[in-house]
């Protein structure tokens, strides 16, 4: 049901773990759905220098967690607020529909954490964008 | 993927033995004839069909004009129900059923509560055991059939149903139990136990898939589900699988024949598996009964991970297993079992059931553990509740 790449950064996730004095941290999903991602990033001069990541999830949560973290690293923050979850899919050669959401998580988890960066330095918000909230994908 | 793989998946199904296997073979090339002809090789065929439902009736305790073959466990539930719901609904429209049913029993009921009848599900306690008083207290003059499981297929609890079926005696209400999980794994007497109408599969008990039986005591009053042909004595309609219905036949008799050696083998594995989990993993709960439960059945929650990437990282090293997680059903919810014995959402989406058979070795239970426990903690490692916890 998962393509080899899930399965790879499932059994092999890339950039686990936690940032200390964190630039930005944004956790999204619940408990209660069964998946919770958190990220964190280190930017230095609005380059993603570093990117970590926590998830308690199914396969498909943490693969993409993984996948996400590789497509931002050493990105612009402009850049990083681009990530699609279609990218984070497509770069994992696909997921199954019922997984989809695992993608839309992982955006908002970057997104989140985001978030937390421009409120952190004072920066203001990008025109349209919309913090994620954490149970956004339960409507689904 | 390992070469030598551990399958602790005996819920889902179970391996085909070579005895089943081998009863079933002349089926397929020289026993071919249709049971319903008149000639020889109907007759041979015929033949055939009759000793499996003697040995399908004599492991139930049942006569043999009381057994139908079906196409399985979820068609013997769906035809017991719907069959008897609709045959009797001149006396009531009300069935009585339990929140931890298998979903062939709880889609059915949910079928018929679209056509107008009501269904009462009964809450279980924390162990999985349903009252029998909570049914004699839910039976109504409009009450038809109460149909409770003999044996939970995830979380292994044995449901008192000789008391239940008691109850229904008394009362002249239809009992109906889905044993799939319960034949092979216990004594089963349905005239002690006071059942009127009982669910099997073969694939549960090392014989094929796709082939189960409905018990029906005579006199029961039910609607056929299949019509057509006079099959099964005019009450299932289709030519009989009679491959499948003998190794149906062989397996039951197996299973009946080393039932005491069987019960106190797996009991013994399944035991040493729950206690070194639970001792050498922190922070996990068994789910279910510690008596009263299936020999092959154990089933636990592991905190602060979620079942299907568990179930995927024990996949990669060899091992089959299964899960109540929300992501391996497709919808957002936990498994409606572990709910229903009074767990939150959060730890049933880390349950983890492991389900037995005689096939399985003690090395494989110990094999299992090593490899449960370094999964745990690696998935541990990468999850936000686990350092939140600490």
């Amino acid at each position: 049901m998962y393509s080899e790449k899930v399965m790879d950064h499932f059994m092999n996730p890339r950039n686990v773990g936690e940032i200390e004095n964190a630039s930005g941290v944004g956790t999204v999903g619940n408990a209660k759905c069964g998946d919770i991602m958190q990220m964190s990033l280190l930017i230095e001069d609005d380059i993603i220098k570093d990117v970590k990541f926590k998830t308690f999830g199914c396969g498909a949560a943490i693969a993409t967690s993984s996948m996400a973290t590789e497509l931002i690293m050493g990105k612009t923050v402009d850049e990083a607020l681009q990530l699609t979850n279609r990218a984070v899919a497509d770069a994992l050669d696909g997921l199954p529909a019922q997984k989809m959401h695992c993608s839309l998580l992982a955006e908002e988890a970057i997104k989140s954490a985001l978030a937390d960066y421009y409120q952190k330095t004072g920066k203001q918000l990008p025109e349209g964008f919309v913090i994620p909230h954490s149970e956004d994908h339960m409507e689904e | 993927m390992s070469e030598e793989r551990i399958y602790l998946d005996n819920a889902a199904t179970t391996q085909v033995s070579p005895e089943v296997l081998s009863a079933m073979v002349p089926c397929f090339s020289n026993i071919y004839g249709n049971p319903s002809s008149v000639h020889g090789f109907g007759r041979d065929a015929k033949m055939m069909l009759d000793i499996a439902r003697e040995k399908v009736a004599n492991a139930i305790g049942a006569k043999k004009t009381e057994i139908y073959f079906t196409g399985g466990g979820s068609e013997s539930d769906n035809w017991a129900i719907k069959g008897t719901a609709i045959a009797n609904a001149g006396k009531g429209r009300h069935i009585i059923t339990s929140a931890i049913e298998h979903h062939a029993v709880l889609h059915a009921c949910a079928a018929l509560e679209k056509q107008g009848y009501s269904v009462t599900y009964l809450p279980v306690d924390k162990e999985g055991f349903v009252d029998p008083e909570d049914v004699k207290k839910a039976i109504r003059p409009d009450t038809i059939l109460v149909t409770i499981m003999m044996a939970n297929n995830e979380i292994g609890t044995i449901e008192p149903v000789e008391e239940i079926g008691k109850i229904c005696r008394e009362a002249g209400v239809y009992f109906h139990t889905d044993a799939v999980q319960a034949v092979g794994n216990m004594h089963i007497d349905v005239a002690k136990m006071n059942i009127d109408m009982l669910s099997l599969s073969a694939h549960k008990f090392h014989g094929p898939k796709g082939v189960g039986a409905l018990y029906i005591r005579n006199g029961v009053k039910i609607a056929n589900l299949i019509d057509g042909g006079a099959q099964e004595r005019s009450k299932r309609a289709g030519t009989e699988n009679l491959p499948s219905i003998v190794g149906l036949g062989k397996a039951i008799e197996v299973a009946t024949r080393d039932i005491d050696t069987k019960i106190a083998y797996e009991s013994a594995l399944r035991d040493k598996l729950l206690t070194r989990i639970v001792n050498e993993i922190p922070e996990t709960r068994i789910n279910g009964p510690l008596k009263n439960r299936l020999p092959g059945n154990a089933n636990v929650c592991i905190k602060y991970i979620e079942g299907e990437g568990m179930l995927l990282m024990l996949d990669m090293q060899g091992i089959a297993a299964s899960s109540g997680s929300a992501c391996t059903s497709g919808s957002l919810d936990p498994s409606h079992v572990l709910l229903a014995i009074g767990l939150d959402h959060e730890t049933a989406h880390g349950s983890l059931r492991l389900s037995l058979s005689s096939l399985n070795t003690e090395e494989e239970i110990d094999k299992t553990v090593d490899v449960l426990k370094a999964s745990v903690e690696r998935l541990r490692s990468m999850s936000p509740l686990y350092n939140k916890a600490k």
